[in-house]
């Protein structure tokens, strides 16, 4: 080993240049997500009645000041509902999702590495998967194990598995075949490295677009299943099934059905609007 | 003297991303004479396709003509409205691309889109437009004039689906034919043929032509004028006999020296005694699909191939396209698992599947592909790429990688600050030493070079050329030269073989090319090869026998 001692040159070292853009639809969408989050760990600090009690003797009440969202049908406090059901909802949904990502990503990009017998055979069999009703197969495991929340989270993760599977490795595929990759796999280098390194940066915004839209579906199919009652149990409600209880009062136009109707619209139309809003980097290519 | 075209002091710009205005072309004026061939030449970059769009009334999306005028037959193209200007495209003026492979639907007969012209603009009913296809595919010499039409695109080779757009460029009778690029894609063989059918065409019909190229020689054979072109602005218009033979300024030579690199001069020393090659491949049999009987793969791309490369010395291995030079270097690689045959590396046998071979023997031998923008991760940075072969072979970290990453671009003379740089940020020329850098950083003692100049311009590519010299006389590199470049792999090899179809045909000095290469093959690859001299093209004789047994059409 010489010693070689090079002294820093007098040339400026230019700093990467990171610029971002950030679009506006983006950042409105990004704020209403926070808040829910926030609203979902704070719940029980910021609900004004607590969430089982019957509070009001009238039900189906109207907005007033002390329940500014209405009473629902047994009187309860219609905002403590909706501000504690944020947990179920966008927690269950965040659970599910990330776990659904990382099974199908991962499975998906070692699928295209390994290629062969390996991937005919994952394919199919996570195919078959797809092909039984996402509904149905999730009333079917709820039905036959019993409704809990980790329960919830496991089918729902399960339904969403295969699809997450199909599009990283139909990216991953592509990026498998570039010259790179065959570079990395000359030099020796394993699996671990070629999905995490080489693979991965290069499908990375796909899939994060796919997390939100998937993140949407997840929370419709568990709104959807509460509302059928097999979701998250009486007394603690999400927000799928405010909807399902108190769907008796939509003859009196009671706000206990339309708010919780609005939050998801508000969580999943935000989450849609911020993927396709990211920020943007700019980098100007032909600085020299 | 009325001119077809004349340009004054066109300037183009372009907007990037962030909002900045490049000028891609600063104060260009020229003229073309009816029937006139003028070539636009220049390394990529130097705005040579944006002025010729521009001939059409077209720039590309986000560029923009901000001055001067471009007029076509006396009318100011630039200043006409979009529908005039497409009323013009195909019948004035019409545009030969470089990838004819991908400007053909595939989904369509070939007939149907040569006549597509006529058809939009009602210039004759289809009958005789076919009539006129006919008439120029005999023109262009292509086989089978009469039923060619009816084939598909893909039913044709390269060489003869360019001559296909040709006929479509020419079927409207424009005055005007811009060609971009059309033979850079093709074998030296076929594009002989090209530019022969082109040439004949345009002199018959008295056709004005822009040849856009980065290929001296070929725009010596067809062209009557050159413009010599860099970063949008000209810097030499002549006679094509006077810039090839009298070139006035110093950029222009610059161009024709890097035609002609300096031969490979060998490594004078005492190292004359025999010693075990570097590497021996012995009777190679590789292929694709399924492995049947006889351990023989379906498809076939290498047979029996064997060859021995002695330490310190280049091997060329030259063939034109499809004749399996680059499944070569990937079975030596191990990407491609040999079925039959074996490779020695320091006398030691290496396993055909690289998962089987030890990491010292991968870091051993090193392949650098021929794109570097597909051979570099887009995703990392410069510093990213570099240290992990340094990472992964030498284990080493923290500031002897940096230093390392260091050292490693002063190797491939790059100034350090690239490091912090995505592929994408770099020109060609760059991202391909970053490519090399990254073979070097495993400490290889032969690296196999696929085709790593063929995407360069000639001057980039002879600077890169000179680094493989420098650096071998430096570290004692070896290389394996893969190319269809017969004057790269001149200027570096000691040994060249020339495969045809999956077989070595012969393997011989790089001085005897050209002279007594006793295959008749080989006679015919180097006898295609343009020269840098205006008869060329004219004077060359070609055993048509000879052609037709080595063209797999």
């Amino acid at each position: 080993m010489t010693m070689t001692l090079s002294l820093p040159k007098p040339q400026k070292t230019r700093l990467p240049r990171f610029g971002y853009r950030f679009p506006l639809v983006g950042v409105i969408s990004f704020l209403i997500i926070v808040a829910w989050i926030l609203v979902a760990i704070f719940a029980p600090f910021i609900a004004p009645h607590p969430v089982g009690d019957i509070v009001d003797f009238d039900f189906f009440g109207p907005m007033t000041a002390e329940f500014p969202l209405g009473t629902d049908y047994l009187g309860r406090d219609m905002l403590s509902r909706i501000l504690l059901g944020a947990r179920y909802t966008v927690g269950i949904s965040l659970a599910a999702v990330c776990l659904a990502c990382l099974c199908g990503i991962t499975l998906g990009m070692t699928a295209a590495v390994i290629g062969g017998w390996f991937d005919t055979v994952l394919s199919r069999t996570l195919d078959a998967l797809t092909s039984i009703p996402s509904k149905i197969l999730a009333l079917v495991i709820v039905a036959a194990v019993g409704s809990s929340i980790p329960i919830l989270i496991v089918t729902l993760a399960i339904i969403y598995t295969p699809g997450c599977y199909r599009i990283a490795r139909a990216l991953a595929v592509n990026i498998n075949t570039m010259d790179y990759v065959t570079v990395a796999r000359a030099r020796g280098e394993g699996l671990g490295y070629l999905i995490r390194s080489e693979i991965l940066p290069g499908i990375i915004g796909p899939v994060l677009a796919d997390f939100g839209l998937r993140f949407v579906f997840i929370v419709l199919l568990l709104s959807s299943m509460s509302f059928l009652g097999l979701g998250v149990q009486p007394p603690f409600a999400d927000w799928g099934a405010l909807v399902k209880e108190n769907i008796g009062g939509l003859s009196f136009a009671a706000p206990a059905v339309i708010f919780p109707s609005i939050a998801i619209a508000s969580l999943t139309i935000s989450v849609n609007l911020l993927i396709d809003n990211l920020p943007q980097k700019i980098r100007d290519r032909s600085e020299s | 003297m009325s001119n077809l075209v004349e340009v004054r002091n066109l300037r183009v710009n372009a907007k990037t991303d962030s909002g900045r205005t490049v000028e891609i072309i600063r104060n260009v004026s020229f003229d073309i004479a009816e029937g006139e061939i003028v070539a636009l030449i220049g390394e990529s970059g130097s705005g040579k396709t944006t002025i010729a769009l521009t001939l059409m009334g077209y720039t590309r999306s986000g560029c923009r003509i901000v001055e001067g005028s471009v007029k076509l037959a006396g009318q100011e193209i630039s200043a006409l409205p979009e529908r005039k200007r497409a009323s013009k495209r195909g019948t004035e003026v019409s545009y030969v691309p470089q990838s004819a492979a991908a400007s053909f639907n595939p989904a369509h007969r070939i007939m149907d889109q040569v006549i597509e012209v006529t058809k939009i603009h009602h210039l004759m009913p289809i009958e005789q437009a076919r009539e006129k296809a006919v008439e120029l595919f005999r023109g262009l010499a292509l086989p089978d004039p009469d039923t060619i039409g009816d084939r598909y695109p893909h039913q044709v080779s390269g060489g003869q689906l360019q001559r296909l757009s040709a006929a479509m460029a020419l079927i409207g009778d424009p005055k005007l034919v811009i060609f971009d690029e059309p033979t850079t894609a093709l074998d030296v063989t076929t594009q002989v043929e090209v530019l022969r059918a082109f040439k004949s065409v345009m002199k018959k019909g008295a056709i004005a032509g822009v040849y856009v190229s980065h290929d001296l020689a070929v725009v010596a054979q067809i062209a009557d004028r050159i413009i010599v072109l860099k970063n949008g602005e000209i810097q030499e218009v002549g006679l094509t006999t006077d810039i090839v033979q009298r070139p006035q300024h110093p950029y222009t030579r610059e161009l024709l020296d890097a035609f002609e690199p300096a031969p490979r001069v060998p490594i004078a020393g005492g190292r004359n005694e025999p010693e075990a090659p570097l590497l021996v491949v012995k009777d190679i049999v590789a292929g694709y699909g399924k492995i049947g009987n006889a351990r023989m793969p379906s498809l076939r791309v290498i047979n029996k191939v064997s060859f021995e490369l002695p330490r310190g010395k280049n091997l060329g291995i030259i063939g034109e396209s499809g004749c399996g030079k680059s499944t070569l270097a990937r079975v030596i690689a191990g990407i491609l698992p040999a079925a039959q045959g074996q490779i020695l590396f320091e006398g030691k046998p290496l396993d055909p599947d690289l998962r089987k071979r030890s990491r010292n023997e991968l870091r051993e031998i090193q392949i650098v592909f021929q794109s570097a923008d597909t051979a570099l991760n887009p995703a990392k940075s410069i510093a990213d790429i570099l240290a992990r072969p340094l990472i992964f072979y030498h284990g080493i970290g923290g500031k002897q990688l940096e230093a390392r990453v260091d050292h490693l671009l002063d190797m491939v003379r790059l100034p350090r600050a690239l490091r912090y740089r995505r592929p994408g940020e770099l020109s060609g020329g760059q991202k391909q030493r970053i490519n090399l850098a990254r073979a070097l950083a495993a400490d290889a003692k032969l690296i196999l070079c696929d085709e790593i100049t063929s995407a360069l311009d000639t001057v980039v590519g002879a600077a890169i050329i000179e680094l493989l010299k420098e650096l071998q006389r430096e570290l004692s590199l070896s290389y394996l030269f893969i190319s269809h470049d017969l004057s790269t792999v001149r200027a570096i090899c000691d040994e060249v073989a020339v495969m045809y179809a999956g077989e070595k045909i012969e393997q011989l000095n790089p001085d005897a090319m050209g002279g007594e290469a006793s295959h008749p093959y080989s006679r015919l690859l180097f006898a295609s090869v343009p020269k840098l001299d205006t008869g060329w093209l004219d004077s060359l004789e070609q055993d048509p026998a000879l052609l037709q047994a080595y063209s797999r059409r």
